[in-house]
């Protein structure tokens, strides 16, 4: 064996040490470099799977809501919208259910939320109830007419606006759109059988208006008001603002 | 007879008959029990039970789109950001949903404004559209995946359920995978530098629930369940529709499969 090595020359020798050194150094270091898990299950860490299960969850799921909101899952699930989850407005309720009295999920009142499944959108579905944003009641809040729990499209308020369609489609734009016809106009009872016999009142007094948009009237924030003594004395407030679209 | 001779045929043949005799015997010997061995069959190790009754090795996750469903309201965009701790930023997404418009000269044209995530303004334009849809997007969890084939260290990987996950430990962000991805799955995360990806929420469907986008889909335009298993909605699902996959000439397998899919989408 020794004779043997003597024969080999030298610079082979060399290498052939060196070559053994770096095979040590790789037997060494590889096991510390590479995790001990890796390769258990394949060409990846073990551990990781178990990282990656541990991620929190932040959806619930729809189950869990009906063991609190018994009477609106149940309104709900008689509706149209019976399969919109209801984390779909309300966001993550995960937190919600551990801490019901603090965490209180959203509740979307705004337009702008319902008509990001519900504005015409020439992509989406035929047969999906869709409605044109700007025209479909443009100053009223959509669940003033529509309960996003059960979201049958309500009767078209047939009473005054059977009629009055046009200026019920212009008072629909308008500031006075919350304002009820009955508020201005105090219309009989037989009006409704016998219109052009029985009229509604209209008023007739700059103090009507004054009512709500005069300065020294205490009235709701929001609600325009003037000195109704310096502002256009002359005239009654009709004359110059339109009252279905002031 | 003196050439044999010379070459110590006859005694030699002898030899070399039982030589490869042996070498023929010990390399079938090595052989039959290595291949046998690597054949991937899902192997029952415990390591795969991963929650409390969840044994990966029975399950086999995809997932169905239905584009004639899809209102591209982009709740499951936002609700997979809000699951997944997604950035924000209008470019990270783990699923996002694109409008296509087909013109009538033939052009196509799609749009994704912020991934959907705020769902889409109405087309004020002139375009002579003849067709228009949605189609929502996502990691197609390929059953043949080029992103997992080119990682460099193994940070990337297929598990037995058929769900490809990202070691983000382990992930070094050389962004060889996002390359390698044809659906632009990926994305580098910009505050850990590492690759991410739908997981098909990996963390929900272990504990029996549904991914974030499905849970969310007020359509149900998507459909999530199993492929192994005969009775789940995913089989009805394909049985019920024409089905389609994304880029099927790359031989990739996606386990993500579309219903009603135009030729234009790629």
């Amino acid at each position: 064996m020794i004779s043997y090595w003597k024969k080999i020359p030298e610079q082979a020798k060399r290498l052939v040490v060196l070559a053994a050194i770096l095979l040590a150094v790789f037997l060494v270091v590889r096991p510390q470099l590479v995790p001990p898990d890796f390769g258990e299950l394949g060409h990846f860490r073990a551990s990781a799977l178990q990282d990656i299960v541990a991620q929190p969850i932040r959806y619930a799921g729809h189950e869990v809501c009906t063991d609190c909101h018994e009477e609106v899952a149940e309104k709900k699930g008689n509706s149209y919208h019976r399969n919109v989850a209801c984390e779909v407005c309300h966001g993550p309720a995960a937190v919600h259910i551990e801490e019901e009295e603090t965490d209180m999920l959203r509740i979307p009142r705004g337009r702008d939320f319902c008509i990001v499944c519900h504005e015409y959108l020439s992509s989406r579905p035929t047969g999906f109830p869709q409605i044109v944003s700007e025209s479909h009641n443009p100053m009223k809040s959509c669940i003033t007419c529509h309960n996003p729990h059960d979201p049958t499209p309500p009767e078209k308020p047939k009473d005054c606006a059977g009629c009055h369609a046009s200026i019920a489609r212009s008072k629909m734009v308008s500031h006075h759109v919350y304002v009820p016809c009955v508020r201005c106009h105090d219309a009989p009872d037989e009006h409704f059988t016998n219109p052009r016999m029985y009229h509604p009142t209209k008023p007739t007094k700059r103090e009507f208006c004054g009512g709500c948009h005069a300065s020294d009237d205490p009235s709701v924030a929001g609600i325009p008001q003037v000195d109704i003594d310096s502002h256009g004395e002359r005239y009654v407030c009709w004359q110059c603002h339109y009252p279905h679209l002031p | 007879m003196n050439i044999l001779k010379i070459l110590n045929f006859t005694n030699q043949s002898q030899k070399r008959r039982s030589f490869v005799k042996m070498f023929l015997l010990s390399v079938a010997a090595i052989a039959i029990p290595g291949r046998s061995g690597s054949q991937e069959k899902p192997k029952k190790k415990s390591g795969w039970l991963l929650a409390d009754g969840y044994d990966a090795t029975e399950h086999l996750w995809g997932m169905g789109v239905n584009i004639n469903d899809c209102i591209g309201c982009g709740r499951c965009v936002a609700a997979c950001k809000e699951e997944n701790n997604v950035p924000r930023l209008p470019f990270f997404f783990r699923t996002w949903v694109e409008r296509y418009e087909i013109e009538a000269n033939g052009r196509v044209s799609v749009s994704s404004p912020n991934g959907g995530y705020d769902s889409f303004k109405p087309e004020l334009s002139d375009k002579q559209t003849i067709r228009s849809f949605f189609v929502p997007k996502l990691c197609n969890h390929c059953d043949n995946p080029p992103c997992v084939q080119v990682c460099p260290v193994g940070a990337t990987f297929k598990t037995v359920d058929g769900v490809i996950l990202v070691d983000s430990d382990y992930c070094i962000g050389c962004r060889y995978c996002i390359q390698a991805c044809p659906y632009g799955a990926r994305f580098l995360h910009p505050v850990t530098r590492t690759a991410e990806k739908c997981t098909f929420c990996y963390h929900r469907i272990t504990k029996g629930m549904s991914p974030a986008c499905v849970e969310n889909c007020p359509t149900q335009a998507r459909i999530f369940g199993e492929l192994k298993k005969g009775a789940s909605p995913l089989v009805r699902f394909k049985r019920m529709h024409n089905i389609n996959v994304l880029k099927p000439n790359l031989n990739t397998e996606p386990k993500v499969y579309y219903a009603n899919l135009d030729m234009e989408v790629s």
